[in-house]
């Protein structure tokens, strides 16, 4: 089943002025529940509309946008439920921590929900265990937390929604190797575990390739690529032209093909590995 | 002749009631080449920043000296006057690009710097006009900066910093919020400038991007894990995967072809390269293999 759909979306800027921009055009869109999906695209492609559309944020100049079966718009002053549902993680989260500690930080989404005090611990402790926020921090200040571990207490916020997709802008951006292994490693876990629809947003190649079942590129408005990350970086030209990137080792294996070695569509340095030790 | 030179450098953070002091680096030594490009790794913590506000005399170590062109910055005697002028010889460009912009169009605000060192205007004109031909920005000079994409403010950023005739800029991960053609524009503009002399020092997560340095250090909790040329650094992948940090995907490809027995190098960058040597290896197996 499809946890967010889009179906014949436009998202027009400015409409009617001569600053009218038509950021997102006839878009459908199905997400499948369980699935990582990636979105990339150029700076001012559509990406963030997008997010915002899913969201409840922005509502689409014509179509519509369903999440969970229902669509968001039919009732326009339930829109806030939209974004218990559709949980989204902003770039650089960590700041917008603002509660006087860790735990109440954490706890903020669930009290909105109008849970009772219970719950919300259970939601908090889950959420936690879910961002590797280590128990000790609950009753610091989120303002004495290092970057990495800030920026997971605002992951852990949003999981404690509960909500059925998770949408993150940039998870990973700025943080070293190892910080990145660990959002990105926890979001599959959790979404292995949950069953949670997870939209991850980045410019990372190496990161989308490495995590997401199924990419979307996005330019100019329109979806272009759609496919498992081998398919959609198969399209290295394409990709390229767009002033996108592809992986490192993407390019290796083209440049191999180039020279007579062909190892099919690759994109992550494991199989690449495996396919060239099949010829020795 | 060394632009900058640490020697032994400690430095920490104090505490207070509820947190102990932290240790940010301890016994660092560095130089750092006039004209050169050097690269500084380290995961999240390593004490990667606080190196470059030492480096940039925005803080004074607790141990050890700085020496910025032959001066050095923690003896006695000098004045602040001897420090103000050192500060005068290195720039730093940070990270996220909409927080550096101060003016509303692009020109003032790369005048910004040179107008609080009491340049006159004629001369201000003349440096800021050619710190944007040098950016490639010359274009949007009169444009407002909020409506530039994020490569297009660092650049502006950078062109602030080259009008005030810095001899040395210190980029603090400064393509580290940008989409893959800002971080491309970022580091042509870089590989310019050094190429026009300017002492360059990147701070960056990216491993691709140090692999264009003359020398790479590598911080890990405050020291000096490793450091040499970008081959040397790359070539013990371990060290640096033991350090939460990564090699560039060719030399992990390199790695791993190297452990199942074929005889490849590991310090090449290029995808095109490795491609080449990755057949080479190939080849000459097949070759050993038939004989």
């Amino acid at each position: 089943m499809a946890v967010v759909e889009l179906r014949g979306v436009n998202y027009i800027y400015n409409k009617n002025t001569p600053y009218e921009v038509h950021a997102l055009k006839d878009i459908d869109l199905s997400v499948n529940e369980g699935e990582i999906t990636g979105i990339i695209g150029h700076t001012g492609s559509g990406k963030s509309t997008m997010v915002q559309l899913i969201n409840g944020i922005l509502k689409p100049t014509s179509g519509q946008v369903f999440v969970d079966g229902s669509d968001i718009w039919k009732e326009p002053k339930k829109i806030r439920e939209v974004r218990f549902k559709a949980g989204v993680v902003m770039q650089y989260p960590e700041y917008q921590l603002f509660a006087e500690t860790v735990f109440d930080d954490i706890a903020f989404g669930p009290k909105n929900m109008g849970l009772d005090e219970d719950e919300i611990k259970e939601r908090v402790t889950a959420a936690a265990a879910f961002a590797n926020v280590p128990q000790e921090l609950m009753m610091r200040s989120p303002f004495d937390l290092s970057g990495g571990q800030k920026r997971r207490v605002a992951l852990a916020g949003v999981i404690a929604m509960d909500p059925k997709v998770l949408i993150l802008d940039e998870p990973a951006a700025g943080l070293d190797p190892g910080g990145r292994a660990d959002i990105l490693g926890g979001l599959k876990k959790y979404q292995r575990e949950k069953g949670t629809s997870i939209i991850i947003v980045s410019h990372s190649m190496e990161d989308m390739a490495n995590w997401c079942d199924r990419i979307l590129v996005l330019a100019d408005g329109k979806i272009i690529l759609d496919g498992t990350p081998d398919k959609v970086f198969s399209r290295f030209n394409d990709l390229i032209g767009l002033g996108l990137d592809v992986p490192q080792i993407t390019r290796v294996a083209a440049a191999l093909s180039r020279r007579g070695i062909d190892l099919g569509d690759v994109y992550t340095v494991g199989y690449a590995a495996d396919k060239i030790s099949e010829l020795f | 002749m060394n632009e900058i030179e640490l020697k032994n450098v400690s430095f920490a953070y104090p505490g207070d009631e509820t947190n102990p002091p932290v240790r940010a680096l301890d016994n660092v030594s560095l130089e750092i080449e006039k004209g050169s490009f050097t690269a500084i790794l380290g995961h999240n913590g390593s004490g990667k920043s606080t190196l470059a506000r030492i480096m940039c005399m925005l803080d004074t170590p607790e141990y050890g000296s700085v020496i910025i062109d032959g001066r050095d910055m923690t003896a006695d005697g000098i004045t602040e006057k001897d420090v103000l002028d050192a500060r005068r010889k290195v720039g730093m460009v940070f990270q996220n690009p909409d927080n550096q912009i101060v003016a509303t169009i692009v020109e003032e605000d790369v005048a910004f710097g040179c107008e609080n060192l009491g340049i006159p205007s004629a001369e201000i004109r003349r440096r800021v006009d050619e710190a944007l031909e040098t950016v490639g920005m010359t274009k949007y000079a009169r444009h407002a900066p909020h409506k530039l994409s994020g490569g297009q403010k660092q650049r502006v950023a950078i062109a602030g910093v080259i009008a005030m005739r810095r001899e040395c800029i210190i980029f603090d991960e400064s393509t580290a919020m940008l989409d893959p053609m800002g971080r491309r524009e970022v580091l042509e503009t870089i590989d310019k400038l050094n190429e026009e002399g300017i002492t360059v020092v990147l701070i960056t997560h990216y491993m691709e991007e140090a692999t264009r340095a003359d020398r790479v250090y590598v911080l890990n909790d405050g020291r000096v894990l490793t450091s040499g040329t970008p081959s040397d650094v790359f070539s013990d992948p371990e060290t640096l995967w033991n350090a939460s940090l990564d090699v560039p995907q060719t030399t992990e490809l390199l790695y791993k072809l190297r452990q199942r027995g074929l005889d490849v190098p590991l310090d090449v960058f290029d995808p095109e390269k490795c491609a080449k040597v990755i057949r080479d290896a190939l080849k000459k197996k097949k070759t050993a293999d038939g004989a």
